[in-house]
């Protein structure tokens, strides 16, 4: 049976989602015997464990142990023709598996093949860098410090490289709230004026659509009208709502028509 | 010399002009608006578009110029990101007095469609702000139609900025 969803609030959701949708998988395919990603594979494995090989679009995707990523891409580099490190960053499946995914996408130039090379860490440990062997490797590994906490082993210069140095959090995380959380709403407060400072600011507005009945400066009050910039009471207000005409030119309820008697 | 005698009282138009002090400050004022050249984001290229020759800021007395000690208007045009806030505060200090404010576009009025932990969710958090301009992006005609309600504005004000009622932040 399918599981039940109370669907009282389902009017409240300003988005559609479809109960039957799957996310889309890429099918992977078995690595064709005497092919480049053969030779690859093979080149590879010589030197560490390959925990797992397969393709997927058209590109090689192996899987291998933390440790090992440094040697991996040195073999990929050195013997077989990978000469670019297009892209390095993390995924977070903390709440999944409690791993990051590392992944590494290389380039070969030569034959327009492309490889990544993928290894799992847990939280807290640290990856060796791979600055040595691709100069591009430092930004990107900066960055993903900066974006999930990843430290990275002898790295030349590992310091936050999107947020601000007195960040706190790593906003890539999936526990990271995406409007940020108490730090992160005071954090231009707190910089510039000092936390001193937080009550007469206030806090942030995240409604873009919140009316402030008691500002009279900014907002209209219509049937509750005030002089520009008046300090309203809010006890004490003085009701004064909007008057309608009562006069009804057909009224369905009695069925008198006011239109008819007038002609 | 009776013949050139002028009874300035009473010839009106001749050489003199009488008006308060207020009047000519804030005519000098308003009409040499000098803004800094600071773009933050997309609506920077509309902020260019409005100082080149087709829409032409010169021709109102407005010329961008590339220190805030020579300017007196603060066009924040774009997304304000945190790490940049402390930033746009201390070139804002760096100004001389009288100094005003235009916020320009969405994402500098409320944070815009950036509700993110990243984004300042409106200026107005850490500078005084005289004009609010709506628009993703206002386009130069409305940068323009704001900088003539800031003449509006200055030419209503006193002359003497501590009369004013502006409200300072810090």
């Amino acid at each position: 049976m399918r599981k039940y969803t109370p669907k009282d609030n389902v009017q409240a959701k300003s988005y559609y989602t479809d109960r039957f949708w799957v996310a889309p998988r890429v099918p992977s395919e078995a690595i064709e015997e005497g092919s480049h990603f053969d030779r690859v594979v093979m080149a590879v494995a010589d030197k560490v464990t390959i925990e797992e090989a397969f393709v997927q679009i058209g590109q090689l995707r192996i899987v291998v142990k933390a440790k090992d990523n440094f040697e991996t891409l040195q073999v990929l580099r050195d013997t077989c023709g990978y000469k670019m490190c297009s892209e390095l960053s993390a995924v977070d499946y903390l709440a999944k598996d409690g791993e990051f995914e590392v992944f590494y996408q290389m380039l070969n130039l030569d034959e327009a093949k492309r490889v990544r090379v993928v290894c799992r860490i847990k939280e807290g440990e640290a990856i060796e860098s791979i600055v040595p062997l691709f100069k591009m490797a430092n930004f990107a590994e900066r960055e993903m410090f900066d974006m999930f906490g990843i430290k990275v082993n002898n790295h030349p210069y590992l310091k936050r490289i999107l947020m601000p140095d007195d960040w706190e959090g790593h906003p890539l995380l999936k526990t990271y709230p995406v409007e940020g959380d108490e730090f992160a709403s005071w954090y231009e407060v707190d910089k510039i004026f000092g936390k001193e400072y937080r009550d007469i600011v206030g806090p942030e507005n995240r409604d873009p659509a919140r009316v402030d009945r008691y500002d009279s400066q900014r907002f209209s009050r219509v049937g509750y009208e005030v002089p520009f910039g008046a300090e309203i009471d809010k006890e004490n207000e003085k009701e004064n709502p909007i008057k309608y005409s009562e006069t009804f030119l057909v009224d369905y309820n009695t069925g008198s028509k006011v239109l008819e008697k007038r002609k | 010399m009776a013949q050139h005698q002028v009874n300035y009282a009473s010839s009106a138009g001749l050489p003199v002009a009488l008006t308060t002090v207020d009047h000519l400050v804030n005519w000098g004022r308003s009409n040499s608006l000098w803004p800094l050249t600071y773009g933050l984001a997309c609506c920077a290229i509309e902020m260019m578009a409005s100082g080149a020759s087709r829409y032409d800021f010169d021709r109102m007395g407005t010329i961008f110029r590339a220190s805030p000690r020579q300017a007196d208007v603060m066009i924040l045009a774009g997304t304000l990101s945190k790490k940049h806030s402390e930033f746009a505060r201390r070139l804002y200090d760096q100004m001389t007095e009288p100094k005003w404010v235009i916020s320009m576009g969405s994402c500098a009025n409320t944070g815009g469609m950036f509700n993110t932990y990243a984004t300042v969710q409106g200026v107005d958090r850490i500078i005084p702000v005289d004009i609010y301009l709506p628009g993703c992006a206002p386009r130069p005609e409305t940068l323009q139609y704001a900088m003539m309600m800031l003449q509006k504005k200055i030419r209503r004000e006193s002359a003497n900025m501590n009369n004013n009622t502006k409200q300072r932040m810090v």
